[in-house]
C-alpha cells in the first residue's frame, strides 16, 4: 500500500488478525522492540520505520525458517508466489534449513481439494475460515510435539468442498485437486471433441492471473485462449444459467401457488452438500433445477450432439469454474444422462490459468473471439450468476414476468445485490408478497435454516452461495481474493448485464429455440434440467490421521 | 484500611512475582478503574518454569495469607469473582486445604495443565475459558479485557501473599527465592529482594566450593550467570539453580531446555515454533552453528509473539557463549 512493501503471509482481511507469521515487523519510534504492523493500530503521531538492517534480518530468518518446508512447492502447479517473491527480495538462504515436514501426510477431500500438510506454514487461516463457514472440518491437534492442522475426525462433520480454505491458504498447501492432466490428455486424444464451457464469474477474475486489473472483463479473451488450447467448441455456462433461471422461476411460481413452503436455491454445489449433510430435513426444499454447468453439459451431449451430428460419447465437456465444489458435483450419479456425465472435468480458474501459462498462452495477447453458436450467447441474467444475489435476481426477472404477464416495473432488483452476508427483502409480485433471503458465506445460512426450522413460512425463496460474495469469491479463484477484489469482480459482471440487449433469462433466443426444438415435454425437461438430492453421511475418511 | 490498598501497594513498590515484574499497585488500579458489569481476579498457581518451588511452598505453608490477598482483591474490585488457576499436581495436593478456606467465598478452584504457557496471562485466560492456550494480541491487556472480555486482574500466588502482608503493614521488601540444583541446602528462602545473588547464596550457606555457574529466574528460560556476574539481584520468579561447571553438563542441559520448550510452546508464531525446533535439531546433531544459533536467538527475542518466546533463547546463547564455547562451530 502507498508503495510501501510490508511482507505478510498470515494476514487476511477476511479473518481475524493472528500476527503469527511475524514477517510484518516494523519499528515504531519510542516503542521497545519491533511491532507487527498487522496488529498495531496506526496513529497520526507515529514515526514508523518499515525497513532497517535489524527488521530485514528478522524477516530473513523467519522466511528461512518457513521456506524450509515451502521449497518443495517450487515445482508444483499451484504456487502462491508471494513467499517466493519475499524469498528473493530478502535474499534468503533457501537451503539453510532442511524440510522438517517432508514425512507429513497428504489428504484429499472428495474429488475436490488436496491438502499437503507438509507445505503448511501453520498460519491456521484454513481453520478459521472453515469455522466461519460453519463447517469446522479442520482442527488443531498435537502430534510429534507440534500443534498441527489436520482434518477433523468427527463423524458429524464433513467437508463441503467450498474451497475457502484454498483461497485463504497463503502457500497453496491447500489447493484444488488438479485435473488439468486429464484435460490435456483429452485434448491430445484423436477423435475427441473437447468442448469447454466457462462460468459467469471467470470472465471478471482470470485477468488477475495475467496481471490485469481486478474485475476486468475478458470474456472474449477467454474464448480465444480456450480455442488456442485446441478446443472444438467454446460455450458459455451463463447460457446454462439462463436455462437454470427459467426452470427455477417455474419452480418458484409452482411452490408459491401451491403454498409449498420455501424454495432453496441449488446452483451452489457446496451449499447443496451442506444441506444434504448438516440439514437433511431441508433436502426437500432444494430447487430440483440443475446447476448451469450441469444443464449446459447435458444439452451439449444431447441437443448439441444431435444438431452437430457428433457422437456424444466422443464429446468431452470441460468446465472452467471458480469453484472446487463443482469437481464434486460432476461426480453425482443422479446427474448422468444416458449413462454419460454431463461434465467430464472441472478446472478451477487457477488451474486454467496454469494450463495457459504452461502452453505459453498469455491471456493479454490472445485474439478475442466470440463463444460458439448455439450455446454461446447468454442474457445479462445469466452473467450476474457469478455474484451473490445474481441467481435470485435472474430468477425474479423471469418469475415476475411469467407470473404477472406484465412488463417488469424495473429490471434491476438492487436489494439482493451487494456483499452483505444476509440480504432480506420482500418483493411484491402481482399482489403477492414474496419473502426472500439472499445469503453469501455459508456460515450465514445456519441462522436462516434455524429460523426456518421454527417457522417454515419464514421465507418463500432463499438463495445461498457458500462463498463470500458468491462465485466471484469462489474457492477456485485467483489469490488474493478479498472483500475489495470480490466487489470489483462483481461490479464487472453487473457492468456486462447493464450493457446486454437481453437481460431476462427465459427470453434468450437460444433458450426459446431449445425449448421449441428439444425440451418439448416434461419428461425431457426433467431429464436434462432437474435432479434429486439425498441426506448424506460423511464421505471423507482418513486412515493416517 | 482496605480502602487505600491500592495506594499501599503503590507505596510498597511491590512488583509482580510471576517474574514479569509489573508494578502490582498500578495493575490493581487499572482493573479497579475499568467500568464493567463483571470483573475477574485470577490467582495464578500454575508455576510455568521448572525448578521454581516457591509457589508450592506458599500454597503448602501460607494458604491463609494467599486467600486473604484474594479476598482483599475481591473487596477492592467491584463486581468481581475470583479463580485460583492450579496446575494439575497442585490441584490434587491443595484442593482440600484451599477449599476449606474458600468456602462461602466467590473463589473457584480450576484444575488445568500447568507448564510454560501458564506464565503468559492471556494464555491463562484462554485456558480458563476452555480453549487451547495460545497468547492473545495485546492490547487489549487482561486488565482491560481478560477473561470473557472482562477486566481481569491476574497475579501470581506470591504476589497475593505479599498483598495480604502489605495490608497488615508487614512487608519489608523481601521475596521468596528458590535455591536448587547442586546446592548444599536447597529450598525456599525469604530474603531481601534487592540482595545480590552472591549474598543470597552465601547467606543461605549455598556458595559452592567448586567451579560453577547458575541459572537465575526460572529453570528453563532463566539467564546463565558466572560467579563473577553475581553482584546483581535475581530476576524473574527468583530461582537460583546451581550447576557444576563441567563441559559434559552443557549439551545435556541444553537438550533438557530444548525438549522442554519444544513440548511446552504453543506453536503459534514462526520464531518460536520453528526456531526451537532448529535449536533441538542442532543439539541432536551435536554441533551448534554459532551464526545460526545467534540468528535464531535474536529472532526469538525480536520477533516472537509473546514474552515467553522472546526469552526462550536466552539460556542457550548464555550457556554456549559463557560456559561451553567449544560446542559452537563456525562455518568458514
Amino acid at each position: 500500500m502507498n508503495g510501501i512493501d510490508i511482507p505478510s503471509l498470515c494476514y487476511h482481511s477476511d479473518l481475524k488478525t493472528k500476527a503469527s507469521c511475524r514477517l510484518c515487523l516494523v519499528s515504531i519510534k519510542g516503542q521497545k522492540g519491533l511491532q507487527t504492523a498487522c496488529s498495531t493500530f496506526v496513529t497520526p503521531e507515529m514515526d514508523i520505520l518499515t525497513e532497517s538492517p535489524e527488521i530485514n534480518q528478522t524477516r530473513k530468518t523467519n522466511l528461512e525458517l518457513i521456506f524450509a518446508h515451502y521449497k518443495k512447492s517450487l515445482g508444483s502447479w499451484d504456487l502462491n508466489p508471494e513467499l517466493l517473491r519475499l524469498a528473493k527480495k530478502y535474499q534468503i538462504d533457501a537451503q539453510r534449513f532442511s524440510d522438517r515436514k517432508k514425512h507429513f501426510p497428504k489428504y484429499q477431500f472428495g474429488p475436490a481439494i488436496s491438502f499437503d500438510t507438509s507445505k503448511c506454514i501453520d498460519c491456521r487461516n484454513c481453520v478459521e475460515v472453515c469455522h466461519q463457514q460453519a463447517v469446522d472440518f479442520f482442527e488443531v491437534k498435537e502430534k510429534e510435539n507440534f500443534f498441527q492442522v489436520t482434518p477433523s475426525q468427527d463423524k458429524k462433520v464433513d467437508c463441503i468442498y467450498c474451497g475457502q480454505c484454498v483461497v485463504h491458504c497463503p502457500v497453496a498447501a491447500l489447493s484444488a485437486k488438479a485435473d488439468f492432466d486429464q484435460v490435456e490428455k483429452a485434448l491430445k486424444q484423436k477423435g475427441n471433441k473437447v468442448i469447454f464451457q466457462f462460468a459467469p464469474s471467470i470472465r471478471t477474475s482470470i485477468g488477475e492471473e495475467f496481471n490485469l486489473p481486478y474485475g476486468e472483463v475478458v470474456t472474449e479473451k477467454i474464448v480465444g485462449a480456450i480455442k488456442a488450447l485446441g478446443a472444438y467448441k467454446v460455450f458459455d455456462t451463463s447460457v446454462g444459467a439462463d436455462f437454470t433461471s427459467t426452470e427455477e422461476a417455474k419452480e418458484l411460481i409452482e411452490k408459491i401457488e401451491a403454498n409449498q413452503g420455501a424454495c432453496l436455491s441449488s446452483c451452489c454445489s457446496a451449499w447443496v452438500k451442506y444441506v444434504e449433510f448438516f440439514y437433511p430435513e431441508f433436502v426437500h426444499c432444494l430447487a430440483t433445477t440443475r446447476s448451469p454447468q450441469a444443464i449446459l453439459g447435458g444439452l451439449i451431449k444431447t441437443y448439441f450432439a444431435k444438431k452437430d451430428k457428433v457422437n456424444p460419447k466422443k464429446i468431452v465437456v470441460v468446465s472452467i469454474m471458480p469453484c472446487t465444489a463443482k469437481k464434486y458435483e460432476i461426480n453425482r450419479k443422479e446427474l448422468q444422462i444416458n449413462g454419460m456425465k454431463p461434465v467430464d472435468y472441472v478446472l478451477t480458474t487457477r488451474e486454467f490459468a496454469y494450463l495457459l501459462r504452461k502452453r505459453s498462452i498469455d491471456l493479454r495477447c490472445v485474439k478475442p473471439m466470440k463463444a460458439d453458436d448455439p450455446l454461446g450467447l447468454p442474457t445479462g441474467g445469466g452473467v450476474i450468476y457469478g455474484a451473490s444475489g445474481g441467481v435470485a435476481e435472474s430468477a425474479l426477472r423471469s418469475a415476475y414476468l411469467m407470473m404477472t404477464k406484465n412488463n417488469l416495473p424495473k429490471i434491476e432488483f438492487t436489494e439482493v445485490r451487494g456483499m452483505r452476508g444476509v440480504k432480506k427483502t420482500v418483493i411484491n409480485m402481482g399482489g403477492r408478497q414474496i419473502k426472500m433471503a439472499v445469503i453469501n458465506g455459508i456460515g450465514n445460512a445456519k441462522a436462516i435454516l434455524e429460523e426456518m426450522k421454527k417457522d417454515p413460512k419464514a421465507y418463500d425463496a432463499v438463495e445461498v452461495m457458500a462463498c463470500p460474495g458468491g462465485c466471484v469469491g469462489g474457492g477456485g479463484q485467483p489469490v488474493p481474493t478479498d472483500g475489495e477484489i470480490r466487489s470489483k469482480r462483481a461490479a464487472g459482471l453487473y457492468e456486462i448485464d447493464a450493457k446486454k440487449e437481453e437481460r431476462i433469462a427465459h427470453l434468450n433466443p437460444v433458450v426459446k429455440e431449445v425449448y421449441r426444438d428439444y425440451l418439448t415435454d416434461e419428461k425431457i425437461i426433467k431429464k436434462i434440467c432437474h435432479t434429486v438430492y439425498q441426506a448424506k453421511k460423511r464421505e471423507n475418511n482418513f486412515k493416517n490421521l | 484500611m482496605i480502602d487505600d490498598i491500592v495506594a499501599k501497594l503503590k507505596e510498597s513498590k511491590l512488583l509482580g512475582r510471576s517474574g514479569s515484574g509489573f508494578p502490582t499497585g498500578l495493575k490493581w488500579e487499572m482493573v479497579r478503574n475499568e467500568k464493567a458489569a463483571k470483573k475477574y481476579i485470577v490467582c495464578n498457581a500454575a508455576s510455568g518454569e521448572p525448578k521454581v518451588m516457591k509457589d508450592e511452598y506458599l500454597l503448602e505453608n501460607h494458604p491463609e495469607e494467599i486467600i486473604e490477598g484474594i479476598k482483599i482483591a475481591l473487596k477492592t474490585i467491584d463486581n468481581s469473582a475470583a479463580y485460583i488457576y492450579l496446575r494439575k499436581d497442585f490441584y490434587v495436593k491443595f484442593k482440600d486445604s484451599l477449599t476449606k478456606l474458600t468456602n462461602g467465598l466467590n473463589i473457584t478452584l480450576i484444575k488445568k495443565p500447568g507448564g510454560y504457557l501458564a506464565g503468559e496471562e492471556t494464555c491463562v485466560c484462554e485456558a480458563i475459558e476452555g480453549k487451547h492456550p495460545e497468547p492473545r494480541i495485546k492490547p487489549p491487556f487482561p486488565t482491560q479485557a481478560g477473561l470473557w472480555g472482562c477486566p481481569t486482574l491476574i497475579n501470581n500466588v506470591e504476589t497475593f501473599y505479599w498483598v495480604s502482608q502489605i495490608a497488615k503493614g508487614q512487608y519489608r521488601n523481601t521475596r521468596f527465592y528458590t535455591i536448587a540444583g547442586k546446592a548444599k541446602k536447597s529450598g525456599v528462602f525469604e530474603l531481601p529482594a534487592d540482595w545480590p545473588i552472591e549474598k543470597v547464596l552465601k547467606e543461605t550457606g549455598n556458595w559452592p566450593e567448586f567451579d560453577f555457574f547458575v541459572q537465575v529466574g526460572g529453570g528453563a528460560s532463566g539467564e546463565i550467570l558466572l560467579p563473577e556476574d553475581l553482584q546483581k539481584s535475581a530476576g524473574g520468579p527468583g530461582a537460583v539453580i546451581i550447576y557444576e561447571n563441567k563441559k559434559s553438563q552443557c549439551s545435556k542441559l541444553m537438550k533438557e531446555w530444548g525438549q522442554f520448550f519444544l513440548e511446552q510452546n504453543c506453536d503459534k508464531c514462526t520464531p518460536c515454533r520453528e526456531g526451537i525446533f532448529r535449536i533441538n535439531e542442532m543439539l541432536k546433531g551435536g554441533k551448534i552453528d554459532k551464526k545460526t544459533l545467534n540468528d535464531i536467538v535474536n529472532n526469538l527475542k525480536e520477533a516472537s509473539f509473546c514474552g515467553l518466546g522472546k526469552i526462550a533463547g536466552i539460556p542457550f546463547s548464555g550457556l554456549a557463549n559463557k560456559v561451553c564455547k567449544s560446542l559452537l562451530t563456525e562455518k568458514k
